[in-house]
């Protein structure tokens, strides 16, 4: 999910190729009509294939709605299933066109290996899980815990510096993939569970006793979450970002995937006359048409209706909005305006 | 006295055997019951087994075939939710191959052809009774092959094949005229440049002539048991030849050849698989210009090949090793120059010695194909972990892999029963 030690090896070749391979990616997606978007092998709410092997969820609703303002069709998208290790590499060598694939946007990322993070679709965060019978109500009460934990990851990092910061010690149990953490959660391999709280969630929604686990209210890292292009070809970074603010504007705004057309018709609001195309020529300035966001709202709706049909509170991950509702609603999610 | 004899007339009637030397009881005493040691581990074993299956057996027989989610398999049954692979049945083993949901026709058709057709032009290869002239389809298949599952126009694979038709041409031309040396040379070029020049624009001349075609099929498309059974079949196929060459190539005494063999040998076993997989999908996206497109089961297939070309040599070596100095010699004394030799005495036995290693090998090979799940291939592992990252399905662990794994080892168990008859066909010991 986040850092790999093949990290350093990639650095070095990325920065050499992606000079190269990043010119023109607006018309090299408008030639090959397809946009190549990379997402993960399969997590849960965020990127999955169905039974007939159209990919669903959050991120992938990045993918589809960057498609259709793009090239006019939300299913001109080649998705490319990437693995903590290739994803990077896929992205710098120009296989993929943009990463969709809950990707913590740090530092090195962003400079070291030359990716631009267009924005945060989701305010993730470490957190933990226990089972009730343990007893515990916060995670300072773990002292001594056994600890199911990925390796590699910066998860791990960060529960050791959260330990070591609350002269705690704990015993991890390590773990390779969250399907084996499952199994060794419920065996009673270890006391304690931690991952990102939105994987948290989703693994509790498939305990068949989920009410017997809860998770702890500290959140012990900052993890935003968010789909990036290469560095150097500035307009296509423009696009997949004002693309996914479009989709955040339109839920400020009020635009629904039900009144998109009625406000696309033109209304008393100058913003979204703007947003939608029916004033002035924004998507003119960065290669598109006029009504390009539209087409991005029309595909799933706004950022709010994403969020509820994929990982809202209706569906089985549950997960409140938290972070993430608009910053009118005391979240983080926030555009800039669209002028 | 005058009839009195000690010797008996007539045949005593045939008795049955004592009951314990027939039947069920005889092998039971032979094979299970045979001293106390013995009859100890038995007890145990059939304990084991009854613990083992009382606790799966109920797990899973009392489970649910027809679910739409992991939460209704748990309403109807408390055991295993089959219901996944019910559902997913077709995924697992098409991948994402178009299936008519996405406005195409459905196409898996032409996977369930290939693999038909792929068995018909395996068994001329396997059974030495088919007739011989099915070898002919045998050696068309491959393009045959490639065209059903990835499509496009049917002129592509036929300008490939006419390439080999021009080399035996330029050979059979040449080779009165100017010498073999030089025919030989010439036949290795001509279709080189054919291919590299000449068969793309003639083909796609052909096809604005004649658009004979399938749907194109991207390789993102491919997945699950097929893409599997691809790798492992192409894989399979080229690495043996190139592991005799090798092989052969080791023992050579021309020092060039035999040094690069080994090199290659020992410096392909001294690197994982992974890592080669690794440079197939990540480094080789640096080295090639920006904007080349190699396809990334091709370049899998590459590096499987490439791989396990280097331990198929060995294992030949091995029975190279194995085979007397004399039937070297007596190939010599019969005067067959190198190549017949090898053909006619050395690799018949050599091969036969090494079958056990060599059917190894490819079952190794079929397995290592889930690797490539490290690389984002949707192989069947891969789609586990896909499909389980779909909300109905998150939770479900064992009925997936236990399906992935019964997938597998149908495979396997038909290469290892292949590769016993194949050594008792050849038996000519005593």
């Amino acid at each position: 999910m986040k850092n790999s030690v093949i990290f350093g090896t990639v650095a070095a070749a990325a920065s050499l190729a992606a000079g190269l391979a990043s010119a023109g990616t607006l018309d090299d997606v408008k030639a090959k009509g397809e946009l190549a978007c990379g997402v993960t092998t399969g997590l849960v709410g965020f990127a999955a294939p169905d039974a007939n092997g159209n990919w669903e969820g959050f991120d992938v609703a990045v993918c589809r709605a960057v498609a259709a303002a793009v090239l006019g069709d939300a299913n001109a998208v080649k998705f490319v299933p990437t693995t903590g290790k290739t994803r990077f590499t896929a992205l710098a060598s120009g296989e993929i066109d943009m990463l969709a694939r809950n990707t913590t946007w740090t530092f090195s990322r962003d400079v070291d290996l030359k990716f631009t993070f267009v924005g945060v679709n989701y305010y993730d965060g470490q957190g933990f899980m226990v089972p009730k019978e343990l007893g515990v109500s916060s995670a300072k009460e773990l002292d001594g815990a056994t600890v199911c934990i990925q390796t590699g990851t910066t998860t791990e990092l960060n529960l050791a510096d959260y330990f070591r910061s609350n002269g705690m010690s704990y015993e991890p149990v390590p773990i390779e993939t969250n399907a084996e953490a499952q199994q060794q959660f419920l065996a009673g391999a270890c006391d304690v569970f931690t991952t990102d709280a939105s994987g948290l969630a989703a693994t509790r929604a498939t305990f068949e006793n989920a009410d017997d686990y809860m998770l702890l209210p500290e959140i012990i890292s900052k993890e935003p979450l968010g789909p990036l292009v290469r560095h150097g070809d500035e307009q296509w970074g423009d696009i997949v970002r004002w693309t996914l603010n479009a989709l955040i504007t339109a839920e400020e705004l009020g635009i629904t995937s039900a009144n998109l057309e009625e406000m696309a018709a033109g209304t008393n609001n100058p913003e979204i006359n703007r947003l939608l195309g029916t004033e002035g020529d924004l998507g003119g300035m960065f290669g598109l048409d006029k009504e390009w966001a539209k087409r991005a709202i029309a595909v799933g709706g706004n950022y709010g209706e994403i969020f509820e049909k994929n990982i809202g509170e209706n569906t089985a991950i549950g997960l409140a909005r938290g972070l993430n509702a608009q910053w009118k609603q005391g979240g983080l999610i926030y555009s800039p305006p669209f002028r | 006295m005058k009839n009195l004899s000690y010797v008996r007339t007539e045949m005593l009637p045939e008795q049955a055997p004592p009951v314990g030397e027939t039947g069920i009881i005889k092998w039971m005493r032979e094979n299970l019951f045979s001293g106390w040691m013995n009859s100890i581990l038995t007890i145990l074993g059939l304990v084991a087994v009854y613990f083992i299956l009382l606790e799966t057996l109920p797990w899973a027989l009392d489970s649910t075939w027809n679910a739409g989610s992991l939460n209704e398999c748990r309403e109807n049954a408390p055991g295993a939710c089959w219901a996944v692979i019910n559902e997913r049945f077709p995924q697992l083993v098409f991948g994402f191959y178009p299936n008519g949901t996405d406005g195409d026709p459905d196409q898996r058709w032409r996977i369930i052809v290939a693999f038909v057709l792929l068995l018909v032009a395996v068994a001329p290869v396997l059974f030495d009774k088919l007739p011989r002239k099915m070898i002919l389809f045998s050696a068309i298949y491959p393009f045959f092959g490639y065209w059903l599952l990835w499509g496009g126009t049917i002129w592509g694979p036929l300008t490939a094949i006419a390439g080999f038709a021009i080399a035996y041409i330029v050979y059979r031309v040449l080779a009165p005229m100017a010498g073999n040396l030089v025919a030989v040379i010439a036949s290795i070029l001509t279709p080189i440049v054919w291919w590299l020049f000449l068969a793309g624009p003639i083909a796609g001349a052909l096809g604005d002539v004649a658009p004979i075609g399938l749907m194109a099929i991207p390789s993102s498309k491919f997945g699950g048991l097929a893409l599997s059974v691809i790798i492992g079949v192409a894989g399979i196929a080229l690495s043996f030849p190139i592991g005799v060459l090798l092989a052969l190539g080791r023992q050579s005494n021309l020092f060039i050849i035999k040094t690069l063999s080994v090199a290659y040998i020992e410096f392909i076993r001294g690197v994982p698989l992974i890592t080669l997989l690794f440079v197939a999908s990540v480094l080789l996206n640096y080295f090639l210009p920006p904007g080349t497109n190699f396809d990334i089961i091709l370049r899998v297939v590459i590096m499987v090949t490439l791989f396990s070309a280097a331990y198929m040599a060995e294992v030949i070596r091995g029975g190279l090793a194995a085979l007397p100095r004399g039937q070297y010699e007596a190939a010599d004394a019969l005067g067959l120059d190198y190549w017949k030799a090898n053909r006619l005495i050395i690799m018949p036995q050599a091969l036969k010695i090494a079958i056990p290693g060599i059917v190894g090998t490819f079952i190794g090979l079929f397995k290592d194909t889930t690797l490539v799940s490290i690389i984002g291939l949707m192989d069947p592992l891969a789609l586990t972990n896909a499909i389980r990252a779909d909300q109905d399905w998150n939770g479900i662990v064992w009925e997936l892999y236990l399906f992935v794994a019964l997938m597998f080892w149908v495979f396997t168990f038909f290469m290892s029963r292949y590769s016993m008859y194949l050594e008792r066909k050849l038996q000519t010991g005593h």
